[in-house]
């Protein structure tokens, strides 16, 4: 059986290497990947959109165990990321995704505080974050009440619909 | 006025997006795709430099949702926004957001959509430009009274139309002014659907050729035809074949109808590529139908005879470039079966499901668009057309046998096709004679092989 972790742990461990692409072949596995050819993208605001996780055709009976799909590197031109999923964290977490396209926000204006740390308590109805679009700021607010376990997404960055942006222990 | 396009949001799916996606890349110009969640593992996400999940399954909440589509192309830096076909391509209000946001619609502007769109503003667009029209009321009808005096004065069978309606939906034959009311009503109630119940008459020509002009025009109001596409094999007004040139054209009328689409074009300065539809009778007189301002599906049949890329077109004419002032005319025959996911022995049933096995066909002379893999699961939130299967020879009778070769190679497993009626299609005596009308599929009978 393959072991989700062990291969995330493989590649994190290739990508510290700096090599430009791997191959690996076994009788349950066959996997290739790309790393972008030494380009620095920068970490800033206005990162491009991650191509999202493509389920590779010969991979899809591992889906299962492999939790997260390994991304597709062909044509991407930024480091591999890995969306968080609560399958592999502590499966009582619930995750808050994003409603909308948008920018994330985690104050109402930069002169006003954050709405919401790491370790909070919120209530069902309590507004997290902002996301805004063409100029419009859309209060979002938690369907659950708990804790903050873990902010996603980095103030300021782009989201898309259905993006989790917090794992909260209820 | 030349402006480089740099990057292009693609506001589509399916074959359409690929297509596009294809053509920029080609072009050196990138790509943002958007998927709704039903799409996540679709062709073209995968194959866009970006690509940005904006809604759920349901069309409104995701490719017909402007804010979040405009969103993307604000959050990505595009450009332009290609809308394909279908969904916002012709929706005024969407060409009118994109140039409020200084993105380029590549597309007609706000204004060709709203002469074009509204059927009975169009039609008296073209009577004022003294194209053709088929004999029918001027504008909209307000009472059913009005309608049985003008289709006294039209002369019966008459169709009843609705002004904002598409796909065949808001239509009714009207034969004898006993049932006037009745289909009145039920034309009324459906029409009601497009948000507009307004109705017009027009006289119902009796087993017509759908023939269909391709046109391009630039941002300097000039404008030139690409020839014919005869698209009369439909079923309940959705087309399943189309074929360049059209068995029933010829050169005269080629150039007359050639000629009159130009002057539609050119009476509105119309900017992009757009179709003229015609209705042509058994008299080869031909009458203005409607205009569509956007790209069709079946227009990689007119690419293939006159080795243009169409979607390269609408970008560079979208970028300011000027088109030649020239005609494109068939040279060679191309022939399209539209592959549906439906079960053409059971009505045409719908049937999306998963594919779990593929072969598409190749070779000299056949062109696949599609963006279906071994793998795929089709989702039920969209239409059913799964692959464009063209087939591209010298006459039409070898496109013909490269179609049918074509459909026997084709496998596609897990999911029923329309591809066994194509193959019956393509031995019927009176399609292989190029010898049929719209009413061809009322009289066709699909043999079902289960049926002993």
């Amino acid at each position: 059986m393959v072991n989700f972790k062990e291969v995330q742990d493989f590649i994190r461990a290739v990508s510290k290497i700096g090599l430009s692409e791997v191959d690996i072949q076994t009788e349950e596995l066959k996997l290739n990947i790309k790393f972008p050819a030494g380009e620095k993208e920068s970490q800033g605001v206005k990162e491009g959109f991650q191509i999202p996780q493509f389920q590779m055709p010969m991979l899809s009976g591992m889906s299962q165990q492999m939790g997260s799909p390994l991304q597709a590197a062909a044509t991407t031109t930024t480091p591999i990321e890995y969306r968080q999923e609560t399958k592999e964290d502590d499966k009582k977490l619930l995750t808050i995704k994003s409603p909308m396209v948008g920018t994330f926000y985690r104050r109402p204006s930069p002169d006003k505080p954050i709405y919401v740390n790491v370790g909070d308590e919120v209530t069902k109805g309590k507004v997290l974050c902002v996301i805004e679009a063409m100029k419009l700021f859309n209060e979002i607010e938690s369907e659950v009440s708990g804790k903050i376990a873990k902010i996603l997404v980095e103030d300021g960055s782009p989201v898309e619909y259905d993006q989790p942006l917090f794992l909260v222990e209820p | 006025m030349y402006k480089k396009i740099n990057k292009v949001l693609i506001a589509n799916r399916g074959e359409i997006a690929l297509r596009i996606i294809r053509t920029c890349q080609e072009m050196g110009i990138k790509t943002v795709a958007i998927y709704s969640t039903a799409d996540k593992d679709s062709l073209h996400v995968r194959f866009a430099d970006e690509a940005v999940c904006i809604g759920p399954a349901p069309s409104a909440q995701s490719y017909l949702n402007i804010p979040a589509i405009i969103s993307v192309a604000e959050l990505t830096n595009a450009d332009a926004i290609h809308p394909g076909y279908g969904f916002l391509s012709e929706n005024a209000k969407f060409a009118r957001i994109c140039k409020e946001h200084d993105i380029k619609f590549i597309g007609p502007t706000e204004e060709h959509i709203n002469k074009m769109g509204d059927k009975a503003t169009a039609r008296r667009t073209m009577i004022e430009n003294g194209v053709p029209v088929t004999p029918g009321t001027e504008g909209i009808l307000s009472t059913v009274e009005d309608g049985k005096k003008e289709a006294r004065r039209i002369g019966y069978p008459v169709m009843l139309k609705a002004t904002a309606g598409g796909g065949g939906k808001g239509m009714r034959i009207i034969r004898k002014e006993e049932d006037f009311e009745t289909l009145w009503a039920q034309a009324k109630q459906e029409a009601a659907f497009f948000a507009n119940d307004d109705v017009y008459l027009e006289k119902y020509i009796e087993e017509p050729h759908h023939i269909e002009i391709q046109i391009a025009g630039d941002q300097y109001g000039n404008v030139c035809h690409l020839s014919e596409r005869d698209c009369s094999i439909q079923r309940r007004h959705q087309k399943l074949l189309e074929e360049t040139p059209s068995p029933f054209m010829t050169e005269e009328l080629r150039h007359k109808m050639g000629e009159a689409a130009c002057k539609a074009a050119k009476a509105i300065q119309y900017e992009g590529v757009g179709t003229v539809e015609f209705l042509v009778d058994a008299s080869r007189n031909f009458y203005f139908m409607e205009m569509n301002t956007r790209i069709q599906v079946e227009h990689g049949i007119t690419e293939e005879v006159t080795n243009l890329d169409l979607v390269k077109e609408q970008i560079l004419i979208a970028e300011g470039h000027k088109i030649n002032q020239r005609n494109y005319y068939p040279q060679a025959h191309a022939i399209e079966c539209r592959i549906n996911a439906e079960d053409p022995f059971n009505n045409f049933r719908p049937c999306p499901g998963q594919i779990t096995g593929l072969h598409l066909p190749g070779g000299n002379g056949i062109r696949v668009d599609t963006h279906i893999y071994s793998g795929y699961k089709i989702p039920s939130s969209y239409d059913s057309m799964i692959v464009k299967l063209v087939a591209v020879a010298q006459t039409r009778q070898e496109a013909i046998d490269k179609m049918k070769r074509a459909l026997n190679e084709l496998v596609i497993e897990g999911v029923k096709t329309t591809a066994a009626f194509h193959q019956q299609l393509m031995e019927d005596e009176r399609f292989r004679q190029g010898k049929y009308t719209t009413k061809f599929m009322e009289e066709f009978e699909i043999k079902n092989p289960d049926v002993k």
